[in-house]
């Protein structure tokens, strides 16, 4: 592509139970505007497993796949020879699902002849922002939460390294949301359950910890196994005695013992760090409490938070488009056509050689 | 395209990652007569089959200085195989269908070992079994016609045994791995070849037939046990 023309980027997202395809267009003043966002998941055929499935997935993405790719390019209104790259997450994630898009993605970006980067499905989940809020104008961190991701990361500039400045030490954030849901009789996944059982309670209720949070603990790091066994042991408490078990305040002070945590880490990380901007993204970015307590305090402190809508904060194949456009327009090499699905992809990696 | 019939040659790209072998190869079909292959890039790896079936696709066509907008169609192999590897070939198989806009024909992978079998030595029944992981083999049963009468099942090769199938011969890897418990005559090939694969498909391909779904021959349910009571954290 020239440095200067428009340039249209496919995205292809299978790390975990969403087939998401996305278009962008990078207009030449840089600023990355989204032309199709479609999704086809499977989590309802999970629901019942308590937990996403990996075979499960995975067959729903070859199901997926190519049908997927038709309605984003119907509803983008672009042609294959319209497209000028294709992104994919090539990790971290569910190794058998990633195989099923980094493997499409191979065949689109050969058939088409167009360079394939295969990215880090954490950085495209801070670059979707730019879909919203414009170019970021500068370093910023980035809190990342999601059900099998809790990172707190530190990014100069889209195309370049990351750094990983914490994350969970156990359970993911929402792995925590899933959690809790079980125990107050909540169906899956439970973020969406518990923000709005929690809505009626109390966050005060009950007094439940604040994981990693003592002056020797890690400052960046987080913790949720200990939060997950004190609500179980409350909850159970009470059903011991008789009493009947106040599912909204439990919602409730659960909720504001996450959002606390994560707001409270990140907002001192940026301090430490000098940066005054934070993108929240992941599927938890989604909760309301996490939202309004992030606003209150990046506000209290200085700093500018960009969330993106819901929709764009879960899985999706628009923040890998996104990822990849940025690549494209800072001429980053293509990834290999050999590159292998990662699993274990580090968060430093933002796109496989 | 979709419904009209060839006329002439056609040039198919022939697709198989239902075994540890990932198999492309570029195969031409003629009004009659059997396939012939152009070019083949085959590697016994069964940890590979992401990695490596893109870049035999390129190294196949590059051989035989052909353009994936010159293929006419694609034949894929739709297992039954390890789920994992299986899926490469089919969402490859499918993607590269809807970018290149040609029909795409999925094959059983164990017809397409049968079909080489034939080809070189009919008129007797055959048994092919391909390595179904966890001591068990994906297999099916063809008369000496060559037309599938059995299968394809998945099962431990004694309870294979214990069937009685009349059959005195066998072909593919499964076959090769539970030689001594089959105790059948054994013969090539152990990997579905392009022609192969692309034999299975010929009257469809002739006909201009709409292809079969891409369905892959799974054979086995996921892995996946629903939660039983939650584990309580304190004792009763």
């Amino acid at each position: 592509m020239s440095a200067n023309a428009a340039a249209i980027v496919l995205g292809i997202e299978t790390s975990c139970d969403e087939t998401g395809v996305g278009v962008v267009r990078m207009r030449a003043d840089g600023h990355v505007e989204l032309l199709a966002d479609e999704v086809a998941s499977s989590v309802d055929e999970h629901a019942r497993f308590g937990g996403v499935v990996p075979e499960v997935a995975s067959r729903a993405h070859l199901e997926a796949m190519v049908p997927t790719v038709q309605r984003a390019m119907t509803v983008a209104n672009v042609k294959e020879s319209d497209v000028d790259a294709v992104a994919v997450t090539a990790g971290p994630g569910l190794a058998g699902a990633l195989l099923v898009g980094v493997a499409a993605a191979k065949a689109y970006a050969t058939a088409w002849g167009v360079p394939l980067y295969g990215v880090n499905h954490l950085s495209a989940h801070v670059a979707v922002d730019t879909l919203e809020h414009g170019p970021l104008p500068g370093p910023a961190l980035a809190l990342l939460v999601s059900g099998g991701h809790s990172s707190l990361l530190e990014v100069d500039d889209l195309a370049g390294p990351v750094t990983q400045l914490g994350a969970t030490i156990d359970d993911a954030a929402g792995e925590a949301f899933d959690k809790i849901a079980r125990v107050l009789g909540l169906p899956f996944p439970g973020g969406p359950y518990i923000d709005r059982a929690a809505r009626e309670g109390d966050p005060e209720a009950i007094a439940f910890p604040r994981g990693l949070t003592g002056p020797r603990d890690p400052a960046y790091d987080f913790s949720f196994a200990g939060l997950k066994t004190a609500v179980a042991r409350w909850v159970e408490n009470e059903e011991r005695v008789g009493r009947s078990i106040p599912v909204a305040d439990v919602a409730a002070s659960f909720q504001e013992a996450v959002a606390d945590v994560l707001t409270a880490k990140t907002v001192r990380a940026a301090r430490d760090k000098g940066v005054d901007q934070l993108v929240i993204g992941g599927g938890v970015a989604a909760n309301s409490r996490l939202r309004s307590m992030a606003e209150q305090r990046c506000a209290d402190a200085g700093i500018h938070l960009r969330v993106p809508r819901p929709k764009l904060c879960t899985d999706n194949g628009a923040m890998v488009a996104a990822l990849g456009s940025h690549l494209l327009a800072a001429n980053v090499p293509e990834s290999s056509l050999d590159i292998p699905a990662n699993p274990g992809l580090f968060v430093s990696e933002i796109v496989m050689p | 395209m979709g419904a009209a019939a060839y006329s002439g040659r056609v040039l198919v790209l022939a697709i198989d990652t239902a075994t540890p072998a990932v198999t492309t190869g570029l195969v031409h079909l003629d009004t009659d007569g059997a396939p012939g292959t152009l070019a083949q890039q085959i590697t016994v790896d069964p940890r590979a089959h992401g990695e490596l079936l893109t870049p035999h696709i390129k190294a196949t066509l590059a051989e035989a200085d052909t353009e994936l907008g010159q293929l006419d169609a694609i034949v894929v192999g739709a297992g039954p195989g390890p789920f994992t590897g299986l899926r490469v070939g089919m969402v490859t198989a499918a993607a590269l269908g809807h970018a290149l806009g040609c029909p795409v024909h999925p094959v059983a992978t164990l017809d397409a070992i049968a079909h080489d079998v034939f080809a070189a030595a009919p008129a007797e029944p055959l048994l092919v079994a391909t390595d179904a992981r966890r001591r068990e083999i994906y297999w099916a049963r063809y008369d000496e016609t060559g037309a599938r009468v059995d299968g394809p099942h998945v099962e431990r090769p004694a309870d294979v045994t214990a069937r009685g199938l009349e059959v005195e011969r066998a072909a593919g890897h499964g076959a090769e791995l539970y030689a001594d418990v089959l105790g059948l005559h054994l013969i090539p090939p152990p990997f579905p070849s392009p022609e192969g694969l692309v034999g299975v498909a010929a009257d469809a391909l002739r006909s201009g037939a709409e292809p079969a779904p891409l369905t892959p021959l799974y054979l086995r349910r996921p892995d996946a046990v629903e939660p039983g009571a939650r584990k309580r954290v304190t004792q009763p």
